[in-house]
C-alpha cells in the first residue's frame, strides 16, 4: 500500500499524505498529538511563508503552522 | 444558602470566541484578540438568569489539556479542583474536529460538560452544516449553538448552563474508547491515548458535521496572497502602510479643531481664575503648567491614538496577525527567539506594557525573557502623535500631505523591528543563550471584524484611558514642569540649570539639555514627552504663546532645531527606557528588578548609539 516513508518537512507545497508516526518527543510531541497530527491523520501542505519557513498544513480540519525543523519530527508516507 | 452562586468554568481551544461569549454573556468589555493565550490569566465575570447567579471563570484558550505549558496547567488545575459546577467548552463550528479533542479532554475529567458550539454564522457562511441534535445524542451531554458576536443563541445557553447545575444529565458514558494499553512503553501509551481520542473526535465530526469540499477556498486564497513569497511582505507593509497613513490622515482635523478650541481658552481660563481672586502665580500654574498640558495631549496626543488603535483591533478581529507572525517567524527563528515573539511585537505597537504582559504567551523562560527584554523597542501607540508630528513638521512638508509622513513612519517602524530582531539575536548570542524552542502556530480562519463595535468600543475604552491618564500624569507634569520653570533661585529657573546640566549630554546625542528633561518627565507616560518639551522652550522665553501644531516648527527652530535634530529626536523617541507602566509590568512579569533595569537600559544604550552616531554622520553633511 505504501512505498515508504518522509519527513513532513520533505512534503511539497500542494502535496497531500498521512501521518506514519511521530519520532520527536518531548513537550513538542504532545503538543503536536492534541492538534491532531496523530498516526492515520491526513495531512495537506498548504503553504510556505515567504523565507520558505514554516510551513502551513492543513490537519484534522484546522490550519497549523511549523517550522521544517519540528515538522521534520512527523514521519510520513510517502517515497 | 438561600441565594446560590454557581461557578461556570469557561474553556475552549484559542481563537473560536471564547472571550467574546464571556463578554456576552457578563456584560464585560474584556478586550478579545485573535491569538493564542490572549486570556492568560483567569478572568471571572457574573451575571444572573432567572434569578440563578453566576460566576463564569474564563480560562485560558488551549488545544489540551495534557500538554506541559502553563496555560494548560492553569486551566487543567481549575478543572480538576472541582471548582466549578458546570464546565462549558467552547467550539468553532468551522474547525469543530479539532475543537471536539480539548471537549472529550474535558469530559474525561468533569461533569456536568455543556458544549457550545460558537461561530454558527461563519460556518454557515462557508456551507458548513453542524447537526447539534447527532452530536448532543452521541456526547450524552446538552449543546447549544451559539453565533456569539451577533448575540444568537446566547438565550439558550444560559437556560442549558442552568439546566446543568440544576437539573445536570446523569454523567454520559465514557465518552472516548481506548485500546489496551497494558504492556506499551510511555510513550506508545502517550501515543495509542492521544490516537483514540483524536479517532473518536473524528468520528463525532464525520456524523454531525458536513463540510463542502470548498469550505476553506477564501481562507486559502487569501492565505495564499497575504502571506506568498511575492505578495506577503509587500502586502504587510502596505497594510500597516494604510493604517498609518488614515491615522495621520484621520487625526489631522480633529486635531486642528481641538487644538484651536482648547488652546485658545487658555487666556479666558485665566482671566476666570484671576477674577476669582487666585493668586496671580497659582492662575499662571493652573493655566500655563496644567491646562496647557492637558490641552496638549488631549488635541494633538488623543486623535492619532483613537483612529490607530481601532484600525489596528480591526485587522487583530480579521485574523491578520497570526499571519504576521507567520511570515516573520524565519526572522525570529534565525534569532534565536520564539516564532509567538512576533505576536507580542505587534500588541506592543498597541501598547508596550500589554505586549510585556503578553509575553506569558511563550512557554519557554529564555525566549520569554527576550520577547519582554526587547518588547519596548517596537514604538506604542502612545508615543505615535509624537513621531508623526515630528515627521509632518521636518520631513513631510509641514502637512502637505499625510503620504509621506505615513512612508516615513512606517519607516521608522521597520527600523524598529529590524533592531528588536538584531537585540533579540545579542541576546540570545549573549546572556540568553539557547536554541529557539519548537512551537506550531494556528492561522485560523479569516473573520469579517465587527466594524461597528470595535470602533465604538475602542473609541470609548482608549478616550476613557487617555484622558485618564492626562488627568492622572499629565496635569501634575504640567505643574512641575510649570514649578521648574518658574521657581528661580539665584535668577535661573530649575528648569534652565537641568536643562544646562544635561545640555552636554543631550548635545553628545544630537538634542539638548531640555529634550532629555522633557523625556525623563514624561517617564509616567510616552503621550507626555512633547508637551513637556514645549512647556520647557516656551517658559524659556523664545516665545510665550502657542497657537497650536501649526507653529511646532516655529518654537522648535527658534530653539535651535534643525532636521538633525529632528531625525535623532525621532531615534530617541522610537528607543529610550520604557514608560512606567511598562516597567512595572516588567518588574511584575519577570518578578526581578535586575531583569527590570536591563529592560529600561537596553533601548536606552541602543537610543544613544544611534542619537550619537547619527549626530556625528549627520554633522559631515554640508546642509
Amino acid at each position: 500500500m505504501t512505498t515508504g516513508y518522509q519527513t513532513l518537512d520533505r512534503l511539497p507545497v500542494g502535496a497531500v499524505s498521512t501521518v506514519a508516526a511521530l519520532t520527536c518527543g518531548g513537550d513538542l510531541r504532545r503538543r503536536l498529538l492534541d492538534l491532531g497530527f496523530v498516526p492515520g491523520s491526513t495531512v495537506q501542505a498548504l503553504q510556505a511563508a515567504p523565507w520558505g519557513d514554516p510551513v502551513a498544513y492543513a490537519v484534522r480540519g484546522a490550519v497549523i503552522a511549523l517550522r521544517r525543523r519540528d515538522a521534520s519530527g512527523i514521519s510520513i508516507y510517502g517515497k | 444558602m438561600d441565594d446560590p452562586s454557581y461557578v461556570v468554568a469557561l474553556a475552549g481551544n484559542p481563537n473560536v470566541g471564547k472571550s467574546t461569549v464571556f463578554n456576552r454573556l457578563t456584560s464585560l468589555h474584556q478586550h478579545t484578540g485573535n491569538w493564542p493565550g490572549k486570556t492568560v490569566a483567569t478572568a471571572r465575570g457574573a451575571f444572573t438568569y432567572q434569578g440563578a447567579a453566576f460566576t463564569l471563570v474564563d480560562l485560558p484558550g488551549t488545544y489540551s489539556l495534557a500538554a506541559r505549558g502553563a496555560e494548560e496547567a492553569v486551566a487543567r488545575d481549575f478543572l480538576c479542583s472541582g471548582q466549578a459546577d458546570a464546565t462549558l467548552v467552547v467550539a468553532d463550528a468551522t474547525c469543530l474536529e479539532r475543537n471536539l479533542i480539548l471537549l472529550l479532554q474535558v469530559m474525561e475529567r468533569t461533569h456536568p460538560v455543556v458544549l457550545c458550539v460558537n461561530l454558527l454564522d461563519e460556518a454557515e457562511k462557508k456551507g458548513i452544516r453542524v447537526d447539534l441534535a447527532a452530536l448532543r445524542s452521541a456526547l450524552g451531554i446538552p449543546v447549544v449553538g451559539t453565533a456569539a458576536r451577533g448575540g444568537r443563541g446566547l438565550a439558550a445557553l444560559q437556560a442549558a448552563l442552568l439546566d446543568a447545575v440544576r437539573r445536570p444529565l446523569p454523567p454520559p458514558p465514557p465518552p472516548v474508547a481506548y485500546p489496551d494499553l497494558t504492556g506499551l512503553s510511555p510513550q506508545e501509551r502517550e501515543d495509542a491515548a492521544a490516537e483514540a481520542v483524536v479517532r473518536r473526535a473524528a468520528a463525532l465530526a464525520a456524523k454531525a458535521v458536513t463540510v463542502p469540499p470548498q469550505a476553506h477556498r477564501w481562507d486559502r486564497r487569501l492565505d495564499r496572497l497575504l502571506t506568498s513569497r511575492a505578495a506577503g511582505l509587500p502586502a504587510m507593509l502596505l497594510l500597516l502602510g494604510l493604517v498609518l497613513w488614515l491615522t495621520i490622515a484621520g487625526a489631522n482635523v480633529p486635531s486642528a479643531f481641538l487644538s484651536d478650541h482648547l488652546l485658545a481658552l487658555e487666556g479666558p481660563l485665566g482671566r476666570l481664575l484671576a477674577g476669582a481672586g487666585l493668586p496671580p502665580a497659582l492662575c499662571s500654574a493652573l493655566t500655563e503648567g496644567v491646562y496647557r498640558t492637558v490641552a496638549w495631549v488631549v488635541s494633538v496626543m488623543l486623535p492619532p491614538m483613537l483612529i490607530f488603535f481601532p484600525l489596528f483591533t480591526l485587522l487583530e478581529d480579521a485574523g491578520y496577525l497570526p499571519r504576521v507572525a507567520f511570515n516573520l517567524d524565519h526572522l525570529f527563528c534565525r534569532c534565536g527567539a520564539h516564532g509567538r515573539q512576533s505576536l507580542t511585537m505587534c500588541m506592543g505597537l498597541g501598547c508596550n506594557a500589554c505586549g510585556v504582559m503578553g509575553c506569558r504567551i511563550i512557554d519557554s523562560p529564555r525566549e520569554r525573557l527576550i520577547a519582554v527584554l526587547t518588547n519596548s523597542l517596537v514604538p506604542c501607540n502612545g508615543r505615535f502623535p509624537t513621531l508623526i508630528a515630528l515627521l509632518t513638521v521636518f520631513f513631510a512638508g509641514g502637512g502637505a500631505g499625510a503620504f509621506p509622513a505615513a512612508a516615513l513612519l512606517l519607516g521608522a517602524i521597520v527600523l524598529s523591528v529590524g533592531v528588536t530582531l538584531l537585540v533579540s539575536r545579542l541576546l540570545s548570542a549573549t546572556i540568553l543563550k539557547g536554541a529557539p524552542s519548537a512551537f506550531s502556530l494556528e492561522l485560523p480562519p479569516y473573520r469579517r471584524p465587527q466594524i461597528g463595535q470595535v470602533v465604538v468600543r475602542s473609541l470609548l475604552d482608549r478616550t476613557l484611558f487617555v484622558l485618564g491618564r492626562a488627568a492622572a500624569v499629565a496635569a501634575p507634569a504640567g505643574l512641575l514642569i510649570w514649578c521648574l520653570a518658574n521657581a528661580a533661585p539665584g535668577g535661573v529657573s530649575l528648569l534652565a540649570r537641568c536643562g544646562a546640566f544635561l545640555d552636554p549630554l543631550g548635545r553628545l546625542m544630537g538634542l539638548d539639555g531640555c529634550i532629555l528633561m522633557a523625556f525623563l518627565l514624561g517617564f509616567p507616560a510616552n503621550e507626555i514627552v512633547m508637551p513637556i518639551l514645549l512647556m520647557g522652550y516656551l517658559s524659556a522665553g523664545s516665545l510665550t504663546q502657542y497657537a497650536g501644531l501649526g507653529q511646532l516648527q516655529a518654537v522648535l527652530t527658534a530653539n535651535g532645531w534643525t532636521w538633525h535634530t529632528a531625525v535623532c529626536m525621532v531615534l530617541f523617541t522610537l528607543f529610550h527606557f520604557p514608560c512606567a507602566a511598562t516597567c512595572l509590568t516588567i518588574r511584575r512579569e519577570t518578578g526581578s528588578l535586575r531583569w527590570t533595569l536591563l529592560a529600561a537600559a537596553l533601548p536606552l544604550a541602543v537610543g544613544f548609539l544611534l542619537c550619537a552616531t547619527a549626530n556625528l554622520l549627520l554633522g559631515f553633511l554640508p546642509f
